[in-house]
């Protein structure tokens, strides 16, 4: 795993220095993938500057995040909490794998040691999953995952809730635009404008003191 | 002593009929008998309370007398049972369970007949609806899981024993609430339909089961609470929330509840929102069903399910006769739910209620969906999928989040319309503080860009702050200005300031305990555990404490044999506590069951208090040596705390107004200063 991140750090590392820019408007390439032409290199004004400059950024971001998460993945023991809460124990008690703690269970500890001995392995975590849904079946994954039909358990939260605020907003505005109802007797009430109001609204709470 | 029970609960089921028929046609007929009529099915009515709570004696007093003839004290009770045991004996079981929820019904049932003077023919349609409810129970009771059933082929000597896991002290109280929140709801449901189907005029059955609803509320927020700290401290895995089908089944009826009680203040001002209220509180009492059909059905499996069987489908069909109920009336009458005012600007209390609403009945249907979705999952690909905590964490929280937020602004908008200047008047200072506390956290560590829950936690903590700061800032503001004008001190202020608008200075109590439960919860992501064989004078470390193993001993008593471990807890090198750990093995029923141990860490910590946790495994059946888990779980303490402070809250806002006191002043006043007027 150490000698996968070295390799990605490295080829990164080669993408973020291919191309510098110095503050004269010159721009030098250094690698072959981004080496800019004698074209580039003769109209190279401040946009490209800009272009080439935040490029770096986002090359040095991305660099920072594949390191950040390529140590993560390479910490056995925080593969294993990951991974182990990522499965429930096939008991049947409905627990988080790393959770089943109750008495008897003839399961969690046997799925916990398969669960290290893959990690010595060093296989990766979709191998390691895909083992205990072989061994155990598909309700060994603690969520559905983000293929098929599955997709549609995490898409119809989201969905209910744009949903809803469309029909909120679209009340709000239903009733903000629906006439002032006239009072029995037929008189009408004058709405006034919104600083009349607004007027009215401070010498009431003023009047109230709240 | 069956005989008694099963007559007892046949005469209930006659008794509940009639009033439910009889009841029906008094409100339909239009002749002078049909008020006798309606009498004699509010009497048998009453009548039903006394034979359900006849037949409950008898099963209690069956479990007392060890009467193992019956089946479900055989199948739920022993002789060597503890009496506070064997008392719980009564809701430890389906037949039992259905039985209590019988009998809290018709109890119910039985305050609202008594009561019926207060708007007569409200009460009489409220009536018919409970008694319908009351017929379906009884009819499950007697036909389909008969608590009076006999055991076959002779009487044994001894009960095969409650279920070590409901032999917990919490067990005797955690359903009782449960169920009087579950059932508290049909009152509502009840009077709702009722003022439904007789286009019952204004708000009045509304103000009729306000209390209602806040007492049923409360019931079921203990409830919840109760099930989490059962599971806390029995199920021994450290944590208290599993998002486990049955644990979702009680907090779906409690989202919506909280969604009708907030949104019921709408109709009540403003006489908005009518239909949508039917709906919520149709929903809620659909949704108690549905989870007491989960608990007892075993359509989906459960830690908390402890009875399964055939008796969903009767749920079933009474969940969707109901729901065709309810949907026919509200389509048919909805004519009489017109609105009576209009939404006038988009920032004011009354959006930010409906956006309460949407985001509660979204958390709820997230709920509903990750329950169900295993079910759907095998119809649709012919195979069951886990819908665990990883999905309700990362689906649930952010709308969990948006939510706290809208709790910190919403009590700070006034009706109708809200200006912006004086939002960001009254926001400035809790946003202020609550951005500082996110500051503080990083500060001393937290890196909420590293992790996604720590990002949820520091978000949490901030909006959690929020909420805090944003009640004690208007419970300050208030109590000034009557300070003010009393020339009384800042807190005796506060108080009478509570007491002139209970309702709204409760709710914002209720707000501040949601918010210490929150922060409660937030330590989840920084919780840590070591699990070791523990010898003689062995340690473990966990954060500040240092854990030693003194010694193990055992003891016995007719109803388990156990064995502790003694654990010596030492902080900064002094001994701060000693913990016992244990395992117990039950003789009646020959199951093992672990007890862990939680020390939580006041006297030390105050604010950022720890539960030291442990749970004594067993033995390591290779080497023999016992294994000892210790967690230290972060904050946890505040959960409950914070339940404490929400029903006390909850309690504030039952109680009266008090009539505004006249200002004291040398000069004429006329009219008194109402402060706090607004809910």
């Amino acid at each position: 795993m150490w000698e996968q991140v070295t390799e990605m750090k490295s080829s990164i590392s080669f993408r973020a220095d291919s191309v510098s820019c110095g503050g004269t408007g010159s721009c030098v390439g250094t690698g072959a993938l981004a080496r800019p032409s004698r074209v580039q290199l003769g109209t190279c004004r401040r946009p490209q500057q800009l272009w080439i400059r935040s490029s770096r950024w986002l090359q040095a971001a991305a660099l920072t995040i594949a390191v950040i998460v390529c140590m993560g993945a390479g910490d056995d023991s925080a593969r294993f909490k990951d991974l182990g809460h990522r499965m429930m124990c096939a008991c049947g008690c409905s627990q988080i794998l790393l959770e089943c703690n109750h008495v008897g269970c003839t399961y969690s500890d046997k799925m916990r040691d398969q669960l290290q001995a893959a990690l010595d392995k060093g296989n990766n975590d979709d191998l390691i999953l895909q083992g205990f849904v072989q061994d155990y079946g598909p309700t060994v994954i603690a969520a559905p995952t983000a293929t098929g039909f599955n997709r549609v358990a995490w898409i119809m939260p989201f969905a209910a809730l744009a949903f809803g605020i469309t029909f909120v907003v679209y009340v709000v505005r239903s009733w903000k635009n629906r006439p002032t109802p006239a009072l029995a007797d037929g008189i009408t009430i004058r709405r006034g404008n919104e600083d009349e109001l607004d007027e009215f609204r401070r010498k009431a709470r003023k009047e109230t003191d709240l | 002593m069956s005989q008694i029970g099963s007559f007892a609960l046949l005469l209930a089921l006659g008794l509940s009929a009639y009033s439910f028929l009889a009841g029906l046609l008094a409100l339909f007929r239009k002749d002078a008998a049909s008020a006798r009529l309606g009498e004699t099915a509010r009497r048998a009515g009453i009548a039903t309370f006394a034979a359900v709570l006849l037949a409950a004696i008898v099963l209690v007093v069956s479990a007392f007398s060890d009467d193992f003839s019956i089946a479900y004290i055989f199948h739920h009770s022993n002789r060597d049972l503890p009496a506070a045991y064997k008392f719980a004996v009564l809701w430890s079981g389906q037949e039992g369970s259905l039985l209590f929820w019988s009998l809290l019904l018709a109890g119910y049932g039985f305050v609202l007949r008594l009561r019926y003077k207060t708007d007569q023919r409200l009460f009489a349609h409220a009536s018919v609806v409970i008694a319908s409810v009351q017929v379906f129970f009884l009819l499950i009771l007697n036909f389909a899981a008969h608590p009076f059933a006999i055991m076959q082929g002779g009487v044994p000597p001894d009960g095969s024993g409650l279920n070590p896991l409901l032999q917990y002290p919490e067990m005797v109280i955690h359903p009782p609430m449960l169920y009087l929140g579950y059932v508290g709801f049909t009152v509502p449901f009840a009077f709702a339909l009722g003022a439904l189907i007789m286009k019952y005029p204004g708000e009045k059955w509304i103000h009729i089961t306000r209390r209602w609803t806040m007492v049923t509320w409360c019931f079921l927020t203990i409830g919840v609470f109760l099930g989490a700290h059962w599971a806390y401290a029995v199920l021994g895995w450290g944590g208290y929330w599993g998002w486990d089908p049955v644990e979702n089944a009680s907090l779906m009826p409690w989202l919506t509840g909280t969604a009708f009680l907030h949104s019921v203040m709408m109709q009540e001002k403003r006489g908005m929102l009518k239909v949508w209220n039917m709906a919520l509180i149709f929903a809620t009492f659909l949704l108690s069903m549905l989870g007491t059909f989960l608990t007892r059905s075993g359509v989906i499996s459960s830690v908390h399910a402890f009875a399964q069987s055939s008796i969903g489908s009767w749920f079933l069909v009474f969940i969707a006769l109901t729901l065709a109920v309810c949907t026919y009336f509200l389509v048919v009458n909805r004519s009489h739910l017109k609105s009576e005012h209009k939404l006038e600007a988009l920032v004011s209390r009354e959006s930010s209620f409906l956006f309460n609403n949407l985001l509660l009945l979204t958390l709820c249907f997230t709920i509903l969906w990750g329950t169900f979705f295993p079910i759907l999952s095998e119809f649709v690909q012919g195979h069951k999928v886990t819908v665990g905590p990883p999905f309700f964490n990362r689906v649930a929280v952010p709308v969990a989040l948006l939510l706290l937020l809208l709790t910190a602004i919403g009590p700070l908008l006034a009706w109708r319309k809200t200006s912006l200047e004086s939002l960001k008047r009254n926001f400035l200072y809790p946003a202020i503080g609550a951005l500082s506390i996110g500051g503080m956290m990083i500060l001393f560590g937290v890196r909420p860009w590293e992790d996604p829950s720590y990002f949820y936690a520091t978000m949490a903590a901030v909006l959690s702050a929020l909420v805090m700061f944003t009640v004690i800032s208007e419970f300050l503001r208030g109590g000034r200005v009557i300070a003010g004008k009393t020339q009384q001190s800042l807190f005796s202020a506060m108080l009478q300031l509570c007491h002139r608008n209970t309702r709204r200075y409760g709710g914002y109590i209720v707000h501040f305990g949601v918010a210490l439960v929150v922060i409660g919860i937030l330590g989840t992501p920084f919780n840590k555990e070591v699990e070791k064989e523990m010898g003689f004078g062995d340690k473990i470390s966990i954060g500040p404490y240092t854990l030693v193993c003194q010694s193990y001993t055992q003891d016995d008593n007719p109803n388990y044999g156990n064995e502790w471990a003694i654990i010596n807890v030492f902080r900064g090198g002094k001994q701060i506590t000693t913990m016992y750990p244990e395992r117990r093995f039950y003789k009646a029923s020959q199951q093992p069951q672990t007890l862990p141990r939680i020390y939580p860490s006041f006297r030390e910590d105050l604010f950022l208090v720890n539960d030291v946790y442990l749970v004594y495994e067993g033995k390591n059946e290779t080497t023999g040596r016992p294994i000892i888990k210790a967690h230290l779980n972060p904050l946890v303490p505040w959960i409950w705390i914070g339940l404490i402070i929400m029903v006390f809250g909850t309690i504030v806002a039952l109680v009266p107004n008090a009539v505004a006191v006249q200002v004291a002043a040398t000069t004429p006043v006329r009219a008194p200063a109402h402060v706090g007027a607004g809910d």
